[in-house]
């Protein structure tokens, strides 16, 4: 009867032959678009009526999150930390005063922890709920990290989910699938690359990808 | 409430698309939508209401609609509970250098010295409570019922549950909980592998 039940009946093929989210039409068409933006307009025109904001703000608070915050800054965290055994072990004892240190701070990273890739534990980072991610490390997250497969996968079957994103680990290494269920918010210290004892840091920054810190992905090697 | 955002554990979504080079934004109503939201929390309520919102915008409608539709939906939900168009707050707009001002300082949920003193320490078995409220929880339901070790001892911080209700931070002890694979989806045993989930002490229970 067993192996009635579950994924024994179920084919490779017909597993992959499931759309990408089939309730999710991720592009508007120009009528859905008008319509939206014209509801965001009148949210808009409402707030500034009320001297709530000026449209300065909202100009401003676009700018910030497009020019200054992105996975840039957690990459300088990551290749500092590569590097100077001091600042690592700070970071990994009190995460939000060590990123601070270098200028990165406030919304959705008020509490920060690193979590610490090794040779036995590979961890990965999701929000089930809705979408909390270190904004000041990482910056806004991909639509992907917000969308219903990864949040809904991940935690069940993180191997299968890390492997379509080209992450095949050993099976002694433990996965850890950090779920952002409260105002904590993680970011992962990937593994330092083979052979790149000589590079600065500087050029170690180049290797971290916001993948490899969202814990998807590795750090790129030196060839890549 | 259990609502369409608790997505945890769930195989009806397909593949992950990741998108190549993908924009910050791609189109400018969802700039519109992110800045207009981030500079009004502090007249439309907490975080945690805002989150509780988009829970209430429709089943169907959030797993048809993207991210930013999302945020759209809560606004208008957020607008018309705090009944925003019938009053005027009485504070000074929020000009860019308050934004400059905002983005780096953030808030703080934490609340040391606040609260009661946790029931558990770290080591300890526990048991995720099965309740289902109908009200905003950051339990999921894939964790409810389900034996757990509590890993890290994070402090007291404020209690979403009743934040989002406008009911008091009620601040409780937060803890870090390891849950293995196994024991949420009898997975293999042969891998360690386990999800880490953070959790307020009123959502525990002692296992005898």
């Amino acid at each position: 009867m067993g192996q009635l039940f579950g994924e024994s009946i179920v084919t490779e093929e017909h597993k992959h032959s499931a759309p990408a989210n089939p309730y999710l039409e991720k592009r508007r068409n120009g009528e859905d678009t008008e319509n939206l933006e014209r509801r965001v307009a009148e949210i808009e025109s409402l707030l500034i009526e009320k001297g709530i904001v000026t449209k300065a703000s909202l100009d401003r608070m676009v700018e910030i999150y497009e020019k200054d915050l992105g996975p840039m800054n957690g990459a300088t965290v990551v290749a500092k930390a590569w590097t100077d055994a001091g600042y690592k072990k700070r970071l990994l004892i009190d995460a939000t005063a060590a990123i601070g240190e270098l200028g990165y701070s406030g919304l959705q990273g008020e509490h920060m922890v690193v979590l610490e890739n090794t040779e036995k534990v590979h961890n990965v980072v999701v929000c089930t709920l809705c979408s909390c991610y270190p904004w000041p490390v990482l910056g806004l997250p991909p639509s992907w990290y917000k969308d219903a497969p990864y949040r809904s996968r991940i935690v069940i079957e993180p191997r299968k989910v890390l492997e379509e994103f080209g992450t095949i680990l050993p099976d002694d290494v433990d996965v850890r699938v950090w779920d952002s269920s409260a105002e904590i918010r993680y970011m992962v210290l990937p593994r330092r690359p083979l052979n790149s004892d000589k590079l600065s840091q500087d050029k170690l920054r180049d290797l971290v990808t916001r993948d490899s810190m969202i814990g998807v992905k590795l750090a790129n090697s030196i060839n890549e | 409430m259990n609502g369409p955002h608790d997505l945890g554990g769930l195989q009806c979504f397909g593949p992950i698309r990741p998108e190549e080079n993908e924009p910050i934004f791609h189109d400018s109503w969802e700039k519109q939508v992110f800045a207009a939201t981030m500079v009004s929390f502090g007249v439309l309520g907490p975080i945690d209401s805002f989150r509780h919102a988009i829970e209430r915008m429709g089943a169907e409608e959030y797993l048809r609609t993207t991210y930013y539709e999302h945020w759209l939906a809560a606004m208008e939900i957020r607008i018309e509970e705090t009944e925003l168009r019938s009053k005027t707050p009485g504070r000074e707009p929020v000009r860019p250098e308050d934004v400059d001002l905002m983005v780096p300082t953030g808030g703080n949920y934490f609340r040391e010295g606040e609260g009661y003193e946790g029931r558990f320490v770290v080591g300890e078995k526990v048991r995720a409570r099965n309740i289902n409220p109908l009200g905003h929880t950051r339990l999921p339901r894939y964790i409810r019922g389900r034996l757990g070790e509590i890993v890290t001892d994070r402090g007291n911080f404020v209690l979403p549950d009743t934040v989002a209700h406008d009911l008091g931070e009620n601040p409780q002890p937060l803890y870090s909980v390891r849950f293995t694979s196994t024991e949420l989806w009898g997975n293999e045993e042969k891998y360690r592998d386990a999800v880490y989930i953070d959790l307020w002490d009123s959502y525990l229970e002692k296992v005898s």
